[in-house]
């Protein structure tokens, strides 16, 4: 196979996988998800790195250094603060029993100060 | 020749971006799938070193330990409130890196054996993309910081300077394609940002929300052409799946907004707005005191809340939930009622009252508590305006017509809880506010809701 067309082939295939695992995501977390996929991107370090690796002259090696420093802010800031978030989510597990149980023993004196 | 097994690792980091976005599609999943996703990040850039013989190791390690410090400190400083902001930075540097990186590919050509034409195109289009990402991204997060106005910015002539740096750029592909090198690199670059900073500027504050989303998908085709350039299969992948899920998420956004996603960009260019022409504000208002609000709850059968914006960046939401608890405990039905652009970005809303630890359950989207409105019997709305606003419905000519409201105005009763008579985000006045059945509560809105939860105690 042409080496353009395996570039094409997995192009195509990963548009395909990112409209489908979208699709599924529950719009409660939309905001994570634009901070994940934000996250995802900032893998553009590994092309930063390469570039600052191999430089020849003084310029691109500065260009390259740019780069990573920008990059790594991405990738790092990215992942951290979508954990950070989606931790609230997880963590709140607690709190639903946690009133369950509150609930019979005041709904008693609620209902006994109602009219 | 990248050695076979740096080749699998990239492929397994690509399955790990795979999975986090996955894990997204449940709350309970979420947080798992991202450190999945870190990891592959992590296992990712460690093999990067391996893939060819690279120099300048120790200022390279220094450069990644920096941007790693910076990202996580912002990421751990930030407010919940100024997540959207934060979001838009990120992806700026982002887009500003791989334009970066292309930059320097494209000045290496002029002298590495001849590249192919359709690799010097895609790094050509990096150089631009990643500019408008990046200026773009950067106006985005003015506006939002509060550094610039949020209106739309529009002057006589900016459709044609615009439509002009467009051509241009497109021109200037076609040339750097043909012949690359330092000099036609930097011109992309300048191009690229111009036309990030123009397409930006004429976007009102209510709309931000998409351009976020856009620029995000517009970082991802940026990464993934750079992935191109570099013969990186990682970056293709990962670029590719940000740029169709950005791209989907905005679509559904600017859906979710009544709106297509070209007359958000492009609509305060077709002068189509009246902003700030409402009419005079010294219309009389009814307003009442907490413990008159509080009554008004504690013996009503069905509540339903709207939040807003307001509500966070007061940081009432803890307050909030107490009083919704206490309004359980006494039998009565409570919900909030999450408009899709609640906040400064879709899903923002979810996420503060998240951290307010209000269960998830209890959110109810906008098309499953429309039709309740009319059977509610008090709705109090903290902080929100536009998202309430009729005009959404009853007036073709302002900013926000079209877009999908919280249709309050059919409740029985609706409380305002507001700081001053001040317009929202898209800068037009209420009519709702007016409304015989409107009543508000003025305050700061943790004051306010702190002696509305005592009042609604005391009962």
């Amino acid at each position: 196979m042409n080496d353009a067309v395996v570039w094409l082939t997995i192009l195509v295939l990963s548009i395909f996988v990112g409209l489908e695992v979208i699709s599924k995501v529950s719009s409660t977390l939309h905001t994570p998800l634009m901070s994940g996929t934000n996250a995802i991107h900032g893998i553009i370090l590994i092309g930063a790195i390469s570039v600052a690796g191999t430089a020849d002259s003084a310029p691109v090696l500065v260009l390259g250094l740019v780069a990573t420093v920008l990059a790594a802010v991405n990738l790092v800031g990215g992942f951290v603060v979508t954990d950070r978030m989606l931790k609230m989510f997880t963590a709140r597990r607690k709190a639903p029993p946690k009133r369950l149980q509150e609930a019979p023993g005041k709904e008693p004196t609620g209902k006994d100060k109602a009219p | 020749m990248i050695p076979v097994w740096v080749q699998v690792v990239y492929l397994v980091a690509a399955v790990c971006f795979i999975l986090a976005l996955k894990g997204l599609s449940s709350p309970k999943t979420a947080r798992r799938g991202n450190l999945i996703g870190a990891a592959g990040a992590l296992v990712a850039t460690a093999v990067v070193f391996f893939e060819r013989p690279l120099g300048n190791i120790v200022p390279i390690l220094i450069a990644v330990g920096l941007g790693a410090v910076l990202g996580a400190v912002g990421a751990r400083r930030v407010q919940m409130t100024q997540m959207p902001q934060l979001v838009a930075l990120f992806n700026g540097v982002g887009g500003g890196a791989a334009a970066i990186v292309a930059v320097a590919e494209l000045h290496g050509f002029d002298r590495e054996p001849a590249p192919s034409a359709v690799t010097t195109t895609a790094a050509a289009f990096t150089v631009v993309v990643g500019a408008v990402s990046f200026a773009g991204s950067l106006v985005t997060f003015a506006k939002l910081q509060g550094l610039m106005t949020t209106r739309p910015v529009v002057f006589p002539g900016l459709p044609v300077l615009f439509a002009a740096t467009i051509l241009t750029a497109i021109a200037a592909i076609v040339i750097a394609a043909v012949d690359p090198g330092l000099i036609p690199a930097i011109a992309l670059a300048v191009l690229g940002l111009l036309a990030g900073v123009l397409l930006v500027l004429p976007v009102g504050g209510a709309d931000v929300p998409i351009v976020i989303s856009l620029l995000n998908a517009f970082t991802g085709l940026t990464v993934a052409a750079g992935g191109y350039v570099l013969g990186n299969v990682l970056l293709l992948i990962a670029g590719t799946l940000v740029g169709a899920s950005g791209t989907l998420l905005t679509v559904m956004m600017a859906r979710g907004m009544g709106r297509s996603v070209t007359s958000t960009l492009f609509g305060a260019l077709r002068g189509g707005s009246t902003l700030g022409a409402g009419t005079a504000s010294d219309r009389p208002v009814r307003s009442a005191t907490a413990q008159d609000i509080a009554i008004m709850l504690g013996y009503a059968s069905r509540v339903i809340i709207v939040p807003g914006y307001g509500l966070a960046v007061a940081q009432a939401q803890h307050a909030l939930r107490e009083l919704v608890d206490v309004l359980t405990e006494r039998g009565i039905e409570v919900d909030y009622a999450i408009h899709p652009v609640a906040g400064r970005m879709p899903g923002h809303m979810n996420v503060l009252l998240a951290e307010a630890q209000v269960p998830y359950e209890q959110l109810v989207e906008m098309d499953d508590i429309n039709p309740r409105f009319k059977h509610s019997d008090v709705v109090l709305v903290v902080g929100a305006n536009d998202v309430v606003n009729p005009a959404a419905k009853t007036t073709p000519g302002a900013p926000i017509y079209g877009m999908p409201i919280l249709k309050v105005d059919e409740a029985k009763q609706v409380v305002f809880m507001k700081r001053s008579m001040r317009p929202g985000f898209a800068g037009i006045e209420n009519e709702l506010l007016y409304d015989p059945k409107t009543t508000l509560l003025f305050g700061d809105a943790k004051e306010t809701m702190d002696k509305l939860l005592s009042a609604v105690k005391a009962l």
